[in-house]
């Protein structure tokens, strides 16, 4: 286990050094980002160099970051002047309310819907049903969305983070994606299971299917579903970024493509940094669930 | 009561795939009387793993079930709807399924296996049901079985999985007991113990449905046999009077393929004696104290080895044994970590494989599995004629082994066991070895299908003089075909010699034990 | 958004016409890319402010948008820019993904090793993400998306390889072929090459899809081929803003980038079904 807790470090490590690399490949002089549309004298470009430490060689430059990063400090915006902690920290909370309640309506989703839909004709429509939902660009679902209920229908704003009200469309579309993803997991799993000898000796015992079914065939079903954890994370992120754009919300969304089209390196390099970190660790954690749920993996 | 615990006339199974129909049973007629033991032998597609789950109403999606009676303990169960059913699995009939490793849940210890069955047909309360699940334990004879309640199935032994599986099947007290190959995962000596347990169970009052492919292990324990072929009862009968004069034509075929002591130097598929052979004095392969090492255990431990040409020399051992490992180190697939092999006079071992590639061709392998060697993208005409000069045809290989040039063009998948093992024996006849190293080639087959394999096998030796190396844990094919033996346990070579010797006058305590374990037809004669 | 690439062990029995339908649609996407001018008349850059947000009509299929210009057309031309970025885009990542992939699977420990962390640190980002980043070192245009896309899904296919050509190493056949006298290069081109390499295909197919809809999201963000260029994203970006009196001009080409998807999954699908035997 403290095996696999160092392996996600390394990766760690080398994500941020491949971003870090990347913002060195970066066309441009570092100063000019800096200065952006501002005053542009040989006084001033000394003094931000100074400021920014870009006079000390690139190893030093590289080893700075990566202790600096280790203590949570990630830079200073080149466009806003101001921590990248700070500008971060105060959008995180919208994403992170859509990504969280996708999060749990998809998963919700998703078990009903695989559980439920046994029979043929359900197991047809709603597989059917997945692949569009998979294969649907996340804006197409929004503006669907948007298009029916908040214009047609008004039921809920248009844009903005106003209360529950605002959150409810957006948090549907990115949960849509991935509960039909999900639900094609579980389903194929409980698939699987439910063919195996031991969900044969659980009927002979006289069980009901249903039993069958949730005592003991979800168990099996849930062990692949557990380890796509990190890379639904993945989903969830870049379709938040989206999807903020649709619904005109605020978030990490907005920051980041602002950093992006403005060249604000140390946010973009921040944001995307962030999310390796997150992924590790949420990695990490369903590796820990998967020995919990198995035994088999446990060694003693 | 006189009345059978189980009776069934004109049973018909029938299974809807897409557009297929199979008929798994074709109107068969038994009774089971309380407390006796029956048994259902046949090979694979005669249905009668199919008839037995029947009985509990499990026959399998798809299946349409018609007979003209089918009565479970006095009760029709024509008309039994799903609850019924229900009620009757597990309190009526307990099943017991080969390889407790995959027949039990491997995400829940063993005991919530076992206390399920209290908990569905509500035997007692929680606290009752905990003590019952250890006297059930006990009952199998489990040793220490609050610990190994806990425990999840992996973590115990293949006999103790086996038990604590027949610990669940016996749970809810059913009066029928229901085997279907219980005993074939296991090793020898852990048969053994398990047909023994099962005999117990019947001696206390349970009445057992046996269901298997091995003639020899039903003898021990049943009393009457019905053998099925095709979904059809061939023949029944007493066990001892029809294992010793059996009259359908099928059953004698059946009963002739089984490889033993007696059908030495006779054809297993047919009549007539295998052609003689008298291996030659020189050495083909001869290996000397071989180990091998993996972390910190000892897989192989001295090892000595010596096979002259057209010698047939049989290793028998029981999982664990290393006896895989011997092949391996043999066919120089992994280094040894100590001691050598000679190969046609030449070093074998301790060397680049440069040096081995030369000799290469004159040692083939033939494995349990011949689907996994083969490439799946290539036709079985490809695979024959690897080995093959370019332009030369593999009809003739093909032919030899039983098949013909309608094969050249198929795929291996599309083939049956016993097919596939021919081409892997057709492919390793090609390069005309010295020594084929057979790691359990039949041990996956029907015993039909095993007797003509070790008849070609045994042909091959006497008409090309090629040397075998018979790796198996089946004591009765390897006292048929062998012509010395070496018994493994644990990495070394308990004993060896002519076979005949170490069978009747076992020196080794172990060799003894193996003998006394397994299970063979003269025992019920 | 990512596609599921489990294969669906029992064929839920989807109709023949269903396939049928899917190939034809590619094909007439792949029209749409070739020869847009046989799908659709006029230029896709026409504006014709006297017809601004028209409803689609008989003159105009899918309706016309803010500037008048024809939807339909700039739904057909548009094929252009999302199949060819992904296309290019898988392509970089499948045959750099393929070779790093067995290189990985066939190095030693340490080799392997460093192969496989690298494999884990860049999808260890999320594709959009990683996307962006490399969009904020060189720009956006249709370039940057190719690559950027290209690098981001080369891990999957190179762990998917990578684990292939374990299972193939060590394979019944590989061993066999030992026993003839197959020298090392000999059973990697025989064998292991074009078993490793089986599967690839289909997983491109599949893979596809999924370029398809990240360059359509990207392109939603403003980051891809940049305005008039008729790229379904961002043709879906600008209708964005006139929703609510004019929706076709955002849901049309959202369903074109759908409807694509869909069909290269299909297809994928199918083709697993059919080779499921033939792959190791």
């Amino acid at each position: 286990m403290l095996r696999r807790a160092a392996a996600g470090l390394v990766v760690l490590w080398a994500a941020a050094t491949a971003a870090y690399l990347a913002l060195l490949a970066a066309p441009g002089d570092t100063v000019d980002s800096i200065i952006g549309d501002g005053a542009d004298t040989p006084l001033i470009r000394s003094q931000i160099i100074r400021e920014w430490h870009l006079d000390r060689p690139a190893v030093v430059q590289y080893l700075d970051y990566l202790w600096r990063a280790a203590h949570g400090d990630l830079g200073r915006s080149y466009l806003l002047q101001r921590p990248v902690r700070d500008v971060i920290g105060e959008q995180v909370w919208p994403t992170l309310k859509l990504a969280l309640s996708a999060a749990l309506l998809g998963v919700l989703l998703a078990l009903v819907l695989a559980v439920l839909t046994r029979r043929p004709w359900a197991r047809r429509a709603s597989s059917t049903a997945e692949l569009v939902l998979v294969s649907t660009p996340p804006f197409l679902i929004g503006i669907v969305l948007l298009s029916v209920f908040s214009f047609r229908f008004g039921l809920f704003p248009v844009s903005g983070d106003r209360g529950f009200a605002a959150l409810v469309l957006p948090a549907v579309t990115l949960a849509l994606p991935i509960a039909g993803l999900l639900t094609q997991v579980l389903r194929d799993g409980l698939d699987r299971a439910l063919d195996e000898p031991f969900a044969v000796t659980a009927r002979a015992r006289g069980l009901r299917e249903s039993t069958v079914l949730v005592r003991h065939a979800l168990r099996h079903a849930l062990l692949p579903a557990v380890t796509l954890t990190g890379w639904l994370f993945g989903i969830l992120l870049g379709g938040a970024v989206i999807i903020e754009q649709v619904f005109g919300r605020p978030g990490l969304g907005q920051v980041t493509l602002s950093a992006v089209t403005s060249k604000d390196m140390p946010v973009v390099l921040a944001v995307v940094v962030l999310s390796a970190a997150v992924y590790v660790v949420l990695n990490t954690a369903a590796d820990l669930a998967n020995l919990l749920v198995d035994p088999r993996l446990r060694r003693s | 009561m006189n009345e059978p615990l189980v009776s069934v006339a004109d049973l018909h199974v029938t299974f809807q795939l897409g557009k297929r129909t199979v008929e798994a049973v074709r109107g068969i007629s038994f009774d089971i009387q309380r407390g006796e033991c029956l048994a259902i032998v046949g090979e694979s597609g005669s249905g009668k793993s199919v008839t037995a789950r029947t009985l509990v109403g499990l026959a399998g999606p798809g299946a349409e079930v018609r007979a003209t009676r089918l009565t479970l303990d006095g009760r029709d169960a024509l008309g039994h709807g799903p609850r019924e059913w229900r009620r009757l699995r597990g309190a009526f009939a307990g099943l017991v399924f080969q390889d407790a490793l995959v027949s039990l849940d491997p995400l829940r210890p063993v005991g919530a296996e076992i206390g399920e069955v209290l908990r569905t047909h509500a035997v007692g309360d929680r606290r009752d049901r905990d003590a019952r699940v250890l006297q059930l334990l006990t009952d199998v004879h489990v040793p220490e079985p609050e610990r190994r309640a806990r425990q999840y199935p992996h973590q115990l032994s293949g006999g103790l999985r086996q038990r604590a599986l027949i610990a669940s099947a016996i749970a809810g007290g059913p009066p029928l007991l229901i085997a279907d190959e219980p005993t074939t995962a296991l090793d020898v000596t852990v048969q053994a113990q398990i047909l023994k347990l099962l005999a117990e169970r019947r001696a206390a009052g349970s009445t057992l449905l046996l269901i298997s492919h091995d003639l020899a292990v039903v003898s021990r324990i049943a009393d009457r046999v019905l053998v099925l072929r095709e979904g059809r009862i061939v023949e029944s009968g007493g066990t001892s009077a029809l294992l010793s004069g059996p009259a359908h034509p099928y059953t004698k075929k059946l009963l002739a393929a089984v490889p033993s002591a007696a059908s030495r130097g006779r054809r297993l598929s047919g009549p007539g004696l295998v052609p003689a052979a008298e291996p030659a004095a020189d050495v083909v392969l001869a290996a000397e104290q071989l180990r091998k090492v993996y972390g910190r255990q000892t897989v192989v431990d001295g090892v000595d080895l010596s096979i002259r040409r057209g010698e047939i020399v049989g290793l028998v051992g029981e999982s664990g044994s290393g006896k895989t490992t011997v092949a391996q180190l043999l066919f120089a697939l992994v280094a040894p970590a100590a001691g050598t092999v000679t190969f046609e006079g030449a070093s074998w071992t301790g060397g680049p494989e440069r040096r081995r590639r030369p000799l290469r061709r004159r040692m083939q392998l033939i494995s349990q599995d011949p689907l996994s060697s083969f490439d799946p993208r290539w036709t079985v005409g490809r695979i024959v004629a690897e080995a093959l000069p370019r332009a030369a045809s593999a009809v003739p290989l093909l032919e030899r082994v039983g098949l013909g040039a309608d094969f050249l063009d198929r795929y291996p998948r599309q083939l049956s066991g016993g097919q596939r093992q021919r081409v892997a024996i057709a492919r390793a006849l090609a390069p005309r070895p010295s020594l084929i190293i057979c790691d359990e080639p039949v041990s996956a087959l029907d015993v039909s299908v095993q007797a003509q394999v070790l008849d070609l096998l045994a042909e091959i030796r006497a008409t090309d003089g090629t040397a075998l190396l018979f790796i198996s844990h089946d004591l009765g094919v390897v006292h048929h075909l062998a012509d010395r033996i070496l018994v493994m346990h644990d990495g070394a070579v308990v004993e060896s010699g002519p076979v005949d010797e170490v069978f009747h006058a076992p020196r080794h305590e172990y060799t003894r034990a193996l003998l006394a374990a397994v299970p063979t037809l003269e025992a019920a004669a | 958004m990512a596609l599921a690439t489990a294969p669906l062990r029992r064929s839920i029995g989807k109709p023949r016409w269903g396939l049928s339908v899917a190939a034809g649609f590619l094909l007439l996407a792949l029209l749409a890319t070739l020869w847009p001018g046989l799908l659709a008349g006029a230029d896709p850059l026409a504006a014709d402010p006297l017809h601004v947000l028209e409803a689609p009509s008989a003159a105009h299929w899918f309706g016309t948008d803010q500037l008048g210009r024809d939807v339909f057309d700039r739904v057909v031309y548009g094929a252009r820019h999302s199949l060819t970025i992904g296309a290019a885009a898988t392509l970089i990542a499948v045959t750099a993904g393929v070779l790093l992939g067995i290189v990985a699977g066939l190095a030693h420990r340490l080799a392997d090793e460093a192969l496989s962390r690298s494999f884990d640190a860049l999808s260890a980002f999320p594709l959009l993400l990683l996307a962006l980043l490399f969009i904020a070192i060189a720009g956006p245009g249709t370039v940057s998306l190719v690559v950027a896309i290209g690098i981001a899904t080369l891990p999957h296919y190179a762990r998917v390889v990578r684990s292939q050509t374990f299972v193939v190493r060590q394979a019944g056949y590989v061993t066999q072929a030992v026993a003839f006298g197959a020298s090392r290069p000999r059973l990697v081109l025989r064998h292991v090459l074009p078993n490793v390499l089986g599967p690839v295909p289909v997983l491109a197919v599949i893979g596809l899809g999924e370029a398809i809809l990240a360059a359509a999201g990207l392109s939603f963000l403003g980051m891809g081929p940049q305005p008039p260029s008729p790229e379904w994203g961002s043709m879906l970006s600008e209708g964005r803003d006139y929703l609510g009196i004019a929706w076709w001009a955002s849901v049309m080409p959202g369903i074109a980038v759908t409807l694509t998807v869909i069909s290269l999954t299909v297809v994928g699908r199918h083709l697993q079904r059919r080779f499921e035997g033939r792959l190791p």
